[in-house]
């Protein structure tokens, strides 16, 4: 096999005392969809950050994709092909829904210094951007603005625009958070779908969203690994479940 | 999806037509002042579509918009001081004046945001105008009186009053077309996209400075040209012109009128200094009239005036 499609190395990143990302090292290959899960500030979002290039880690290496890109500012990333959704929902509010994808469509399309062409009469970006948003089923809402939208329908539309630019790994943030049960179940079924077609790095905080859906699971705990496997194995893994299953078990009881 | 003809479409045609068929009216009637206070809201609106474009837009509160004005201004009359009157060199030189300024303006406050952009811009058209107050050649705190016009070839006659009035309405005309295509285009999308989630853009793929840069630029050259039509309008330039308040009136007209809005600056403008003009020929105290009706707009009309007029097209429609 090939080089995997991301290898983070030796990771480290701390906020005064705070210590976010201690030796980290995770693998992920292509194809695979794996889970990063831990308890609060174990630094799930940090290495997000990390990885899409939001912060700079005090020492180590990222590689995707053959590339070092652990010093690449975030634009540099995406355009190699990673793209991130976010936990706090961060979308173009007052912009029309399709007009936010059609955006994410645009910033893979070239550079944008193009200063006369109606930009909303391109099929070049509404096409490719209204396909997007048939895939997460929101094409009925294509040209309400986004702020109109339900939390839920924000989430799909996080997702299409990450979806927009074909990236080769997409980076999940939390996909599932404030989501309602039923939101919850049609949101695993979108995963699910788009797992055979793309590499994804899911951090997540619903257990059973985790483990129905993970290939291989990577658990952190004050910005430790403290086991990598498949959910099999990270169920069976007395560390885990010291450190957080039990006590998450706990909590969500 | 051809605008329909409604309410605030026959507004904006109707008062395009009137600044069309001004001069005739000043002429018939023979009022010469209506015609130079028209050229003077032309002018300004002209400055004020400019700041739209980043303001409005861009989401790029400058607050040292005034500065070009001056900067055009003195390009005009520095020229003219030293006898080089042809306004193919004048206007050239405003305008790259200009951008320059705003090239560097750009560069350095573009790297902050929010009040620390404000301080950074105002700071910068500051700095500009104690420079220019400091110019002794060229009239210093007082200012520059310019005796001749720019010249340009026969028969375009800029110290012609109703020739003058009508370069400055094309130019503004073509300002405001000229910035609906910027605002509709990638370039615009990605400006709009900035203003409304900036680390997103980032995110998604756009390296989002160089794009608010390069607009920056292109509105500050466009004021730039304000500032050489104003200089031929006054015949006159002095420090005044960049001073801080007058940024806050370009601003005023931007946000009155409604901001992102193509038509909402030349409305912006006509209703401030219209305002001013006729409260001002009421009392000595009009600002005490014009303060309120200010936070009226800002605090019931969001959008401005062009917002209050689309949503009245949107109740009689309903």
């Amino acid at each position: 096999m090939s080089e995997p499609l991301l290898q983070v190395g030796n990771l480290a990143k701390r906020f005064g005392g705070i210590i976010a990302s201690d030796d980290l090292s995770l693998i992920v290959a292509a194809g695979e969809l794996h889970a990063v899960i831990g308890p609060n500030g174990a630094g799930k979002t940090t290495l997000i950050a990390q990885l899409s290039g939001q912060l700079t880690p005090d020492a180590g290496h990222i590689r995707f994709a053959g590339n070092d890109i652990t010093s690449l500012p975030m634009h540099v990333r995406s355009a190699l092909g990673l793209a991130r959704s976010f936990q706090i929902t961060s979308l173009f509010l007052d912009l029309s829904v399709l007009d936010n994808v059609a955006l994410a469509v645009q910033a893979h399309a070239g550079h944008s210094f193009r200063f006369w062409r109606d930009a909303r009469r391109e099929p070049e970006l509404r096409d490719p951007a209204r396909a997007a948003l048939a895939r997460v089923g929101l094409s009925a809402r294509a040209d309400l603005p986004a702020s109109a939208l339900s939390h839920g329908e924000h989430r799909q539309l996080e997702l299409a625009m990450a979806l927009a630019g074909n990236p080769r790994l997409l980076l999940l943030d939390e996909p599932m958070a404030g989501l309602g049960p039923e939101e919850s179940a049609r949101m695993v079924e979108m995963l699910h779908a788009l797992k055979r077609e793309l590499t994804i790095l899911l951090v997540e905080h619903d257990m059973e969203a985790v483990f129905a859906l993970a290939d291989r699971i990577t658990v952190l705990v004050y910005g430790r690994v403290i086991a990598t496997g498949a959910p099999a194995d990270i169920r069976a893994n007395a560390d885990v479940r010291d450190a957080y299953l039990g006590e998450a078990e706990v909590a969500h009881g | 999806m051809t605008p329909a003809l409604n309410l605030r479409t026959i507004i904006i045609v109707a008062l395009v037509a009137a600044l069309l068929l001004l001069p005739v009216y000043s002429e018939l009637v023979g009022n010469r002042f209506v015609l130079t206070l028209f050229t003077r809201i032309v002018i300004l609106a002209l400055a004020a579509v400019s700041l739209n474009l980043i303001l409005g837009y861009g989401g790029m509160m400058s607050f040292g918009h005034a500065a070009y004005l001056g900067i055009g201004g003195y390009a005009v009359g520095m020229l003219a001081h030293e006898g080089i009157l042809s306004g193919f060199v004048q206007w050239p030189v405003a305008l790259a004046a200009s951008a320059l300024f705003a090239l560097v303006i750009g560069a350095l406050s573009l790297r902050t945001r929010g009040v620390y952009f404000i301080m950074i811009t105002l700071a910068f058209a500051q700095m500009a105008y104690y420079v220019c107050a400091g110019l002794a050649r060229y009239g210093g705190d007082d200012g520059l009186t310019i005796y001749k016009r720019s010249e340009f070839v026969a028969p375009v006659n800029l110290s012609n009053k109703v020739q003058f009035y009508y370069v400055c309405l094309a130019l503004l005309l073509a300002a405001i077309y000229l910035v609906w295509r910027i605002v509709n285009s990638r370039f615009g999308m990605a400006i709009q996209g900035a203003r409304s989630n900036d680390t997103r853009m980032r995110a998604i793929g756009f390296p989002t400075y160089r794009y608010k840069l390069v607009c920056f630029v292109i509105a500050g050259t466009l004021c730039g040209l304000a500032g050489a039509l104003l200089a031929n309008h006054t015949d006159f330039v002095s420090p005044a012109t960049m001073y801080w308040t007058r940024s806050g009136d370009l601003i005023i007209m931007v946000v009155l009128g409604g901001m992102a809005s193509p038509f909402g600056p030349l409305i912006g403008a006509v209703a401030l200094l219209l305002l001013e003009e006729v409260l001002s020929g009421i009392t000595e105290y009009w600002q005490i009239i014009l303060g309120p009706l200010l936070l009226l707009v800002v605090l019931f009309a969001r959008g401005g005036i062009d917002g209050l007029l689309k949503q009245l097209t949107a109740k009689v429609r309903s």
